[in-house]
């Protein structure tokens, strides 16, 4: 009898692989992951709608480091927002400073010297060197990697070493001043340099030997969180992540500030914008800008010892010996202490690469000594809004690398 | 890109002759303020013509000229073109009795974020806008806190958890 109802045109045989054709019913679930998960090195919370393992939609919310850098700005002196704007990046604090300053000098029509100009070049490198950095080594270990993230931190600490040398602190540096630089380069500043650039380009092929044809990483990597050409045009996605899509977008090039345009240098892009194009460009981007440091070092050596500041009394004080024996110098270092410099009348805009993209400063005076309008354009706020786009139908996983190479930055995303 | 700035405003002046209410490029940077009416007919044709060509809406923030001016607000935008790279300012002027603007979302996605950003911040509407919500803030947060009267210790209400 049993062998007859396992007859495979039977009725009941046929009900049973008819069961195991049909959809079981599953529902949408709504996934909450963060705003302080491990494998998020960002303050942010996602809303994942997931079918399975599969996304459905992504909402993002930002705004949990948000903590009032404009109103800030607006209430303190045209310096008192300099330290602020450390804060905004602190992988790369140095570019934050300087965006700020380089709009309020448009304003002030300060041109700085070229010896402060290749300073700024230099930290600037420096600065991105280590956001890059980052952004690679926390990817590697987002992804269960901790070999390379240890490789790419050592070569941040050597990076930082270099920027307490150079400015003075590690993190939040706060180098770059309106018209200048805190102080020029020590004199064995330029024998420690070579010697961590060694030993990053070391660190880098160690890294780049561990990671880049590594088949876990490139398997995680190829194909997920691609965006396209046009999306990132139409969300204003600019650096790293405009450039893996193919458009040779960067600012240092093409709207050459500083003396970006007497170094020399290359603009690595991808070809599909995935995430590990993103990767690549921004390795690539390690070792360019390894050359423009070493290239701004060499200047620097050949300028020597000498003035790092425009001699402009709106904003740098006067020399100490001249406060205490002259009246007007005592005048003068009185005012600017107390009250700050005057910013002519007017709106600009400035924009630099940051190394995350356009980092804009669009700053309004009213003619006083308290800055109107202080409004930072932050790259990781839109660079993060096409996320969803990115990772809708993608595996719940490739979130996480998707996320890592957008780079957003809590503290400049939210301000 | 003072010279780009004359260019892109003959080219403003012969399709929109009276839209443009004003136009200035002090320190290099080519600004024009418009007639909210025809904002979004005129960032239309600004991303679509081929001499201008403003693929990128840069940025978008608003200003609070409290005591300064007689419109109160002002809604500013930076446009950039990575095919002829140049950038242009584009302003409109918002009253305090209707703090409201056309949305760009449907021209730029770019958009959305930072009018979400102004409305939190500042308080302005941007009309036809898909989720106006708050960006930065909390839906619970009373007021807007880069308007000029807003004080800087202003505090809020503690709030428990949502239901």
């Amino acid at each position: 009898m049993a062998s007859e109802t396992l007859q495979p045109g039977a009725p009941s045989v046929r009900a049973a692989a008819a069961d195991l054709e049909r959809d079981l019913h599953t529902d949408h679930q709504v996934l909450n992951m963060g705003p302080s998960h491990p494998a998020t090195h960002g303050t942010v919370k996602f809303l994942i709608e997931l079918d399975g393992e599969t996304i459905v939609d992504l909402d993002i919310q930002v705004g949990y480091l948000h903590r009032g850098f404009e109103k800030e700005c607006e209430s303190g002196s045209w310096y008192k927002a300099i330290p602020y704007t450390d804060r905004l990046n602190y992988n790369s604090a140095i570019l934050c400073n300087l965006g700020y300053c380089l709009a309020v000098e448009k304003l002030l029509q300060i041109e700085t010297p070229e010896r402060c100009q290749w300073l700024r070049v230099l930290a600037g490198e420096l600065s991105r060197i280590g956001d890059h950095l980052t952004r690679c080594g926390a990817a590697c270990l987002e992804l269960q990697a901790m070999t390379p993230f240890l490789y790419g931190i050592e070569a941040r600490e050597l990076n930082w070493d270099l920027q307490e040398q150079l400015c003075g602190a590690r993190v939040t540096s706060n180098y770059i001043r309106l018209g200048g630089v805190k102080h020029g380069m020590p004199e064995s500043f330029p024998t420690h340099f070579r010697k961590v650039v060694g030993s990053t380009r070391k660190l880098l092929a160690d890294f780049e030997k561990v990671v880049t044809r590594n088949r876990i990483f490139v398997d995680r990597l190829k194909g997920t969180g691609i965006i396209s050409r046009e999306e990132c045009l139409r969300y204003a996605v600019t650096g790293p992540m405009l450039r893996s899509a193919g458009v040779p977008l960067d600012l240092r090039k093409d709207e050459p500030y500083l003396v970006y345009d007497q170094v020399d240098f290359d603009v690595p892009i991808g070809e599909v914008g995935d995430n590990y194009d993103r990767y690549l460009v921004c390795v690539e981007e390690i070792h360019q800008s390894l050359r423009i440091a070493e290239q701004c070092v060499e200047r620097l050596e050949e300028l020597g010892a000498g003035p790092v500041d425009v001699a402009d009394a709106r904003v740098r004080w006067p020399a100490k010996g001249q406060v205490f024996n002259r009246m007007e110098e005592m005048i003068q270092q009185f005012k600017s202490v107390t009250e700050g410099p005057r910013v002519p009348e007017g709106e600009a805009y400035t924009a630099i690469e940051s190394a995350n993209g356009e980092l804009g400063f669009y700053v309004v005076s009213d003619g006083g000594p308290i800055p109107w309008k202080v409004r930072c354009r932050p790259p990781s706020l839109l660079n993060l809004q096409p996320m969803p786009g990115m990772v809708r139908g993608a595996m719940l996983p490739d979130l996480i690398p998707t996320f890592d190479f957008i780079n957003m930055i809590g503290g400049e995303c939210d301000r | 890109m003072s010279d780009f700035g004359s260019v892109s405003l003959r080219r403003l002046q012969d399709a929109f002759p009276d839209a443009l209410l004003g136009s200035h490029a002090d320190v290099g940077d080519a600004t024009v303020t418009l007639d909210p009416a025809q904002l979004v007919a005129v960032m239309r044709f600004l991303r679509d013509d081929e001499v201008t060509a403003f693929e990128m809406l840069m940025d978008l923030t608003a200003v609070d000229y409290l005591g300064k001016r007689e419109t109160r607000f002002e809604v500013v935008y930076h446009l950039y073109s990575v095919a002829r790279g140049h950038r242009l300012r584009v302003k409109v002027a918002v009253p305090e009795s209707a703090p409201e603007v056309a949305s760009l979302c449907p021209i730029w996605p770019a958009a959305n974020w930072m009018e979400r950003e102004v409305w939190d911040l500042y308080g302005i509407r941007f009309e036809g806008h898909p989720d106006l919500r708050r960006l930065l803030l909390y839906e619970e947060f009373e007021g807007h806190p880069l308007r000029k009267d807003y004080p800087k210790t202003g505090r809020q209400p503690l709030i428990g958890p949502r239901g």
